[in-house]
């Protein structure tokens, strides 16, 4: 098995470098394409016409009784058009929604096809052999004549997203705008189209109709992860849908009984699920690193806060406090409260001395701003947004966190440098302002 | 004035949104170089006039004229604001990248964009307080700096009469004062503005010209003449009820005014 795996990067036999091209080629233009169907919101049309392929391919079989990659992709082409007209037609005709006309379509279409390939089966044309692999796709039987075909339209692809690319990110984000501005909406909207229908239509020996939708959607969606910017997307995505068909090609070779298209799926669908769990920013990961991020804050923030309430209680900071104390103050986990106390002691926040803690010269600061802040909200929300002065507490308690100094002067002004909260407590002066007095 | 045709006529103006009427027999003119409201309450047509006007809804009779011609001739000197709501904000580009397609309309399609463009953009941005932000991701703004990317983009079109829908709903009083000075600043540069408003109390202070809408129209001046209570009550009150009626045997009996 490996010996045959390295014999195929090797690229010694010319039908490999053949089939990987062709596969690569495939791959990235269905990638790129992909991105404005998924970005559009139209993942389903490249679904729908991938079935509505089959039809097409059969009767064009039926009629010429060829295996001519040009007579079969003719058919596909035809056929996929039609059901992309019926799915409009139903969609603006009648009453039948987007959802149910490419269901509709879809399977009606997908059964006509599995008809004739089972009539064509039973009267055992010779040639028949390898139409049936158009359901899953076989890339070793491809041989130079389809590639040639397959990347000179995979090419023709990815130049029109090159020098279309202003007007497909104009439909994709704001078609009507796009429209009002004289831009030919509707021509753009039929290349993509069109544009869909030759994946499709190229894709059928590699991927087969049953799995090309998600080789036109899944790089896309996995692109999206990784960044924010279109045109990085659209590269992504093709670089994507390239590996996925030079993964697809290697085990087709590897296993030439295999069909083609799972193993493209399998590839593609493993880099959507790395980059949903590991994109930075966006992934899963990161999202939780930041949520824990925030509960940390949140943590250390309330523990500062009550330390302070205890010390202004007792007109003294400098008395340490134990966690039993804090406790009694505040409902928290011990757990965590321990946990905060140590993290707020590495910041220097905090100082410990025979298990009690008291507050440092800069977590007095700190303290005081955490507490400005509570109070100041506090007193916003009861002032401006009439809230009872005995509900605030639990709304400050969120935004109190999040409030930065910009937000802070805003409050100010707003309320006119008050001195007390609505519970009566005086509201902390910041550092600067206190020197001001004075 | 035949010498010196309006910036927008519409004459005899129906759409039919499937099989039911809209908008029935809309038909007025708007003096140049005027901010003017279309008010009406939910569902009266307001946000489908603005769309017929732009050629995104089929007529079912009637024409819309810009400074007298039809709006495929003149399309450049217009400029559309559609609602905040109508596009998805997560979408992978930037604020500079969202005004800038203000410009492609006039670039042929082979034609890279040009300093010119980007200048005009950055401009347009500035115009409304947000050229710092032009390289922030679109999925980070406020409802108000939404708002304000999406004037913007139509001022990036450099146009000369502005039809926006809904510019106020939902953004912050400093938005709001931002886009009531833009429009003064318009308004001098003989520009005309037209813009489908939620919030009648300020009609009043915001807005020379109002167009009261239900369904048909109900009255087309100068606000101090024609926002006045019985216009408000035949639009908001519900002496329409008759009408609401018939648009909905209609619908339900598929009629279809033949387009002409």
């Amino acid at each position: 098995m490996l010996e045959l795996f390295f014999e195929f990067w090797r690229l010694n036999d010319p039908n490999v470098v053949w089939v990987l091209t062709g596969s690569v080629l495939l791959g990235s233009s269905a990638g790129a394409i992909g991105c404005f169907a998924f970005l559009r919101k139209r993942s389903l049309t490249g679904d729908a016409l991938a079935h509505a392929a089959l039809p097409g391919v059969t009767t064009a079989f039926l009629l010429f009784h060829s295996r001519d990659p040009l007579v079969l992709g003719a058919g596909a082409l035809v056929s996929c058009f039609i059901g992309y007209f019926v799915i409009e037609h139903l969609i603006k005709r009648t009453i039948v929604k987007e959802d149910s006309a490419f269901a509709i379509v879809l399977s009606l279409f997908f059964a006509v096809g599995i008809f004739q390939l089972t009539r064509i089966q039973k009267t055992g044309i010779a040639s028949q052999a390898g139409l049936d692999k158009m359901l899953f796709g076989q890339a070793a039987g491809m041989v130079r004549d389809d590639v040639k075909i397959l990347g000179a339209v995979a090419l023709g692809l990815l130049l029109f997203v090159i020098l279309s690319f202003r007007q497909l990110k104009s439909i994709s984000f704001d078609r009507q705008f796009s429209q009002t501005t004289g831009l030919p909406v509707a021509f753009f909207e039929m290349l993509l189209a069109l544009s869909l229908v030759l994946s499709v239509v190229i894709g059928l020996q590699l991927v087969g109709v049953v799995l090309m939708a998600a080789v036109l959607l899944t790089p896309a969606a996995a692109a999206r992860y990784w960044t924010n910017n279109l045109a990085a997307m659209v590269l992504i995505s093709g670089i994507f849908g390239g590996l996925a068909g030079a993964f697809g090609a290697n085990v087709s070779y590897l296993a030439p009984r295999m069909p083609t298209g799972p193993w493209m799926v399998m590839g593609v669908s493993a880099v959507f699920l790395i980059s949903l769990l590991f994109a930075p920013d966006r992934g899963l990961l990161a999202r939780i690193k930041r949520q824990n991020r925030l509960s940390r804050k949140v943590h250390e923030e309330n523990i500062l806060r009550t330390m302070y309430k205890i010390g202004e209680n007792a007109g003294d900071f400098s008395i340490p406090v134990d966690t039993g104390t804090l406790l009694s103050y505040r409902n928290m986990a011990l757990q965590q409260m321990e946990a905060a106390l140590r993290r707020l002691r590495r910041k220097g926040l905090v100082e410990i001395s025979e298990g009690r803690f008291t507050l440092t010269a800069s977590g007095l600061e700190r303290a005081k701003e955490v507490t400005r802040f509570h109070r100041l909200w506090e007193l916003y929300l009861s002032k401006r947004i009439q809230i009872a002065p005995d509900h605030v507490h639990d709304e400050a308690e969120e935004i109190e966190h999040i409030l930065t100094p910009d937000l802070e002067a805003l409050l100010l002004q707003e309320l006119g440098s008050p001195i007390e909260d609505p519970h009566g407590r005086v509201i902390p002066k910041a550092a600067a302002a206190e020197g001001e007095h004075k | 004035m035949p010498n010196n045709p309006s910036p927008l006529e519409v004459h005899d103006l129906t759409v039919s949104y499937h099989h039911r009427p809209v908008l029935w027999g809309v038909d007025f003119t708007i003096p140049e170089g005027k901010i003017i409201s279309i008010v009406g309450p939910n569902g009266a047509g307001k946000s489908t006039l603005l769309k017929a006007v732009m050629g995104l809804l089929p007529l079912s009779s009637g024409y819309v004229k810009i400074y007298g011609e039809p709006l495929q001739k003149k399309r450049s000197i217009v400029a559309y604001v559609p609602q905040r709501e109508e596009v998805d904000w997560d979408f992978p580009i930037n604020v500079l990248d969202v005004v800038l397609m203000g410009r492609y309309g006039r670039l042929p399609f082979y034609r890279r964009l040009r300093e010119e463009d980007t200048a005009l953009a950055k401009d347009a941005l500035n115009q409304v307080g947000m050229l710092e932000l032009q390289n922030r991701q679109i999925s980070q703004l406020s409802g108000g700096q939404q708002q304000r990317v999406f004037i913007a983009r139509a001022l990036a079109q450099q146009a000369t009469v502005y039809l926006m829908d809904e510019p106020f709903a939902g953004v912050d009083a400093a938005t709001e004062k931002a886009i009531v000075t833009l429009f003064e600043s318009l308004k001098s540069q003989g520009k005309t503005v037209i813009c489908v408003h939620h919030d009648l109390n300020t009609v009043i202070e915001y807005f020379d010209w109002t167009i009261l809408i239900n369904l048909r129209l109900v009255a087309c001046g100068p606000t101090e003449e024609v926002f006045n209570a019985d216009n408000l009550n035949t639009t908001y009150g519900g002496r329409l009820g008759l009408l609401a009626e018939i648009t909905e045997r209609l619908r339900q009996s598929e009629w279809k005014r033949r387009a002409e």
